[in-house]
């Protein structure tokens, strides 16, 4: 099987879609010309042209909210925010628009765009640059979101978020565009809303998404070297849907959990998780819910704290440890 | 020093622009081509058109009154000639979105009293199943795309529905309506400079009635006296209508759709009118504006007025017609308050439809798992 980078494989994923259906558009600030300013959209518009691939204005309320309406009417967008940051000037589009109108329309009109982006910390920008609304934005019923870890995931989670004919929120990671996997170079999808176990185990049950399943899947190493634990990671892929039956059973199976994320702690995802397992896995439990999140602050600038603000596998496995006490 | 943060300037009276005013007697766009080519018929029915807008909602405001509509009601009245002047023009290929102020919009494009008035009082029976209220009425199968509650924010997707046209290589457009209020939002000017950046067919229209909410168009815009005009900025074609005037809205908004249908070109129509009641029946309609203005518009700029009596003159309508169609404009206002009253509620269970798609649409094709509603 070829191994590509994650970046390659969103590329890959885009452009299969875009030869297999004529309504698929590409569109967002640099897309086209500039190549993608992580090239993520690479050579896309030298293939299909700039009626496929477009360039927008720096203006993501009006393009977002074109895009919006342009899927009304069967348009299937695949709009890119060079950051999800970004999309806090267009909230209204996104969540208003976007995530009610099949509801308010009693079902009349629906909205198949996809947004994607990077949405992480970690790469010394500064607060503005460095937020992760997956939870806030995974708070609206209407939207769904996925962030994928790999490069396997992350082509088939963004072709099903594609086909999908709801509004699917992509949220990518900087850090991990260079990551290589093994991709196939067939068309396949990764069906939004279940979870995958990255690694097996029987003492605890790690729960992470995106960068922070990369970080927890170092840590169950260092535990098991150094420390005879053998971890389980189940990494979401998909936050709305959420696959809690997965969560479930794995901690039926380990009866320890520790929940991981790159999000501040107050309402971040894991408080959701958290409540699911107590309230139907609380037998089944030997110990309190472990919780490790970036350090409740805006994302300092400062490069050497901000990799300390974030989780990173030492401060995991010491969280781990004290899981398994 | 006269400090503009520190002084609330009492408003003067909101008038239109000494261009678009005329005397008093036949429309001057009476025998413009689109008018002209009008039959005895079509006259009839766009006169009744904007009648059944107006005892619509005159028997909403009952409705209201009588505690079955809750939420918000921003009626149209007084604005009538906007929405049947614009939307009489419009062919299979052109499409209506527009902010809260939406029920003239929805009849003119051919919903139903019925479904309009169910929708106001929360029943399963209305045309967003009770789900949309007041501001936010839909049909797309009629092109009309919403009924949107947030001010301005619709001008985007409206600017998306012109793309979707353009990108088909159709004929067609979009008309995105927006209030003098939403102007200064940063989503119409956004998509402004999408529309004329990108050459897409969309026409938006400012139905200017003077007031965004409670605060006067001078004391909310700076350079007052020319809304449309900043579509300069962007190098967009412009126009101001005379909103009372039926005959000149069709006029002047068949240059616009000419525009976009030939030339694939947006246009700013900036369209004088006039609501006589509040923002909204929550408004008690006491501070910002005298008692006396609403009297002059509605006696001297009526737009169902002027069009009756023009159709009178020409012998289009007779007294007994004029009677009658609003006798039944009436009956059917009345119908539809009857058809809301006996119709059911949504069911708890129906909470939770119309969510996704994919959940309300699950097959073999389905990719979507997992818990999409939670506990």
């Amino acid at each position: 099987m070829p191994v590509i980078s994650y970046r390659e494989a969103l590329r890959a994923a885009m452009r299969e879609e875009l030869k297999r259906d004529e309504n698929v558009v590409i569109m967002g600030e640099e897309v086209a010309q500039f190549n993608g300013a992580y090239k993520v959209t690479e050579g896309l518009l030298k293939e299909f042209g700039p009626k496929r691939i477009v360039d927008t204005p720096i203006s993501e309320a009006g393009f977002i909210g074109l895009g919006i309406g342009a899927s009304m009417l069967g348009i299937r967008p695949v709009m890119e925010l060079m950051f999800w940051s970004f999309s806090y000037v267009a909230f209204d589009q996104i969540v208003n628009n976007a995530g009610n109108i099949r509801y308010m329309s009693g079902g009349l009109i629906h909205c198949p765009i996809v947004i994607r982006g990077p949405a992480n910390g970690g790469t010394n920008v500064g607060a503005t640059h460095s937020h992760t609304p997956e939870a806030i934005l995974a708070s609206h019923p209407g939207i769904k979101v996925v962030c994928p870890a790999s490069p396997y995931d992350a082509k088939g989670l963004l072709k099903a978020a594609i086909r999908d004919n709801d509004p699917v929120y992509v949220m990518e990671n900087t850090i991990l565009y260079n990551d290589k996997g093994e991709v196939p170079d067939e068309d396949y999808i990764v069906p939004i809303g279940v979870a995958d176990i990255k690694r097996e185990g029987s003492d605890l049950t790690i729960v992470a998404h995106g960068r922070a399943v990369i970080t927890s899947l170092k840590a169950a190493e260092i535990l098991e070297k150094e420390h005879g634990v053998s971890v389980e990671v189940v990494d979401l892929r998909s936050i709305r849907p959420l696959d809690e039956e997965t969560i479930l059973a794995s901690v039926r199976k380990t009866h320890r959990a520790l929940l991981v994320e790159e999000n501040k702690p107050f309402c971040g995802v894991d408080a959701q998780v958290a409540y699911l397992i107590q309230a139907r896995a609380f037998d089944d439990l030997d110990a309190p819910i472990g919780r490790v999140s970036s350090i409740d602050a805006p994302q300092i600038y400062c490069k050497r704290m901000e990799d300390l603000q974030l989780p990173y596998p030492a401060r995991v496995v010491e969280a781990a440890l004290k899981v398994l006490a | 020093m006269d400090d503009k943060l520190t002084t609330v300037a009492k408003s003067t009276a909101f008038t239109h622009p000494e261009s678009l005013k005329r005397p008093a007697g036949p429309s001057e766009f009476a025998q413009h081509p689109v008018n002209a080519a009008l039959t005895s018929a079509e006259k009839i029915a766009l006169y009744t058109k904007m009648v059944r807008i107006r005892h619509f909602e005159q028997r909403c405001i009952r409705t209201y009154q009588q505690g079955k509509i809750g939420g918000f009601l921003h009626l149209y009245v007084g604005q009538e000639a906007v929405a049947a002047g614009t939307i009489s023009l419009l062919g299979k290929n052109d499409h209506v979105i527009t902010g809260y102020r939406d029920h003239g919009h929805g009849l003119m494009v051919g919903m139903s009293m019925n479904e309009c008035m169910a929708e106001l009082t929360g029943k399963i029976t209305g045309c967003s199943q009770g789900k949309g209220g007041s501001m936010h009425y839909f049909a797309p199968d009629k092109n009309y795309w919403g009924g949107h509650g947030i001010v301005g924010g619709q001008a985007p997707l409206g600017t998306g529905l012109a793309y979707a046209v353009k990108y088909r290589g159709l004929k067609g457009s979009c008309l995105a309506y927006m209030g003098d209020g939403a102007v200064n939002q940063g989503a119409v000017h956004e998509a402004y400079n999408l529309a004329a950046l990108w050459d897409l067919p969309v026409i938006f229209v400012i139905e200017n009635n003077g007031y965004s909410m409670g605060t006067s168009q001078e004391r909310s815009s700076a350079h007052p006296g020319c809304l449309a005009k900043r579509a300069e900025g962007y190098g967009m074609d412009w126009d101001i209508i005379n909103g009372h005037d039926v005959y000149e809205v069709r006029a002047k908004t068949s240059e616009a759709l000419k525009r976009a249908h030939e030339k694939s070109k947006p246009t700013v129509l900036e369209i004088f009118t006039y609501r006589y009641f509040g923002h909204s029946m929550a408004d008690p309609d006491k501070t910002y504006r005298d008692k006396e203005e609403i009297k002059t518009y509605r006696e001297t700029k009526d737009p169902v007025f002027l069009f009756e009596k023009e159709l009178l003159l020409a012998k289009v309508l007779t007294k007994e017609l004029v009677e009658s169609i609003n006798q039944s404009a009436m009956e059917e206002a009345d119908a539809a308050a009857v058809f809301a009253d006996e119709s059911p509620d949504p069911t708890v269970a129906d909470i939770t439809k119309h969510i996704y798609w994919e959940e309300d649409n699950r097959g073999p094709q389905t990719t979507s798992r997992g818990t999409i509603i939670f506990e």
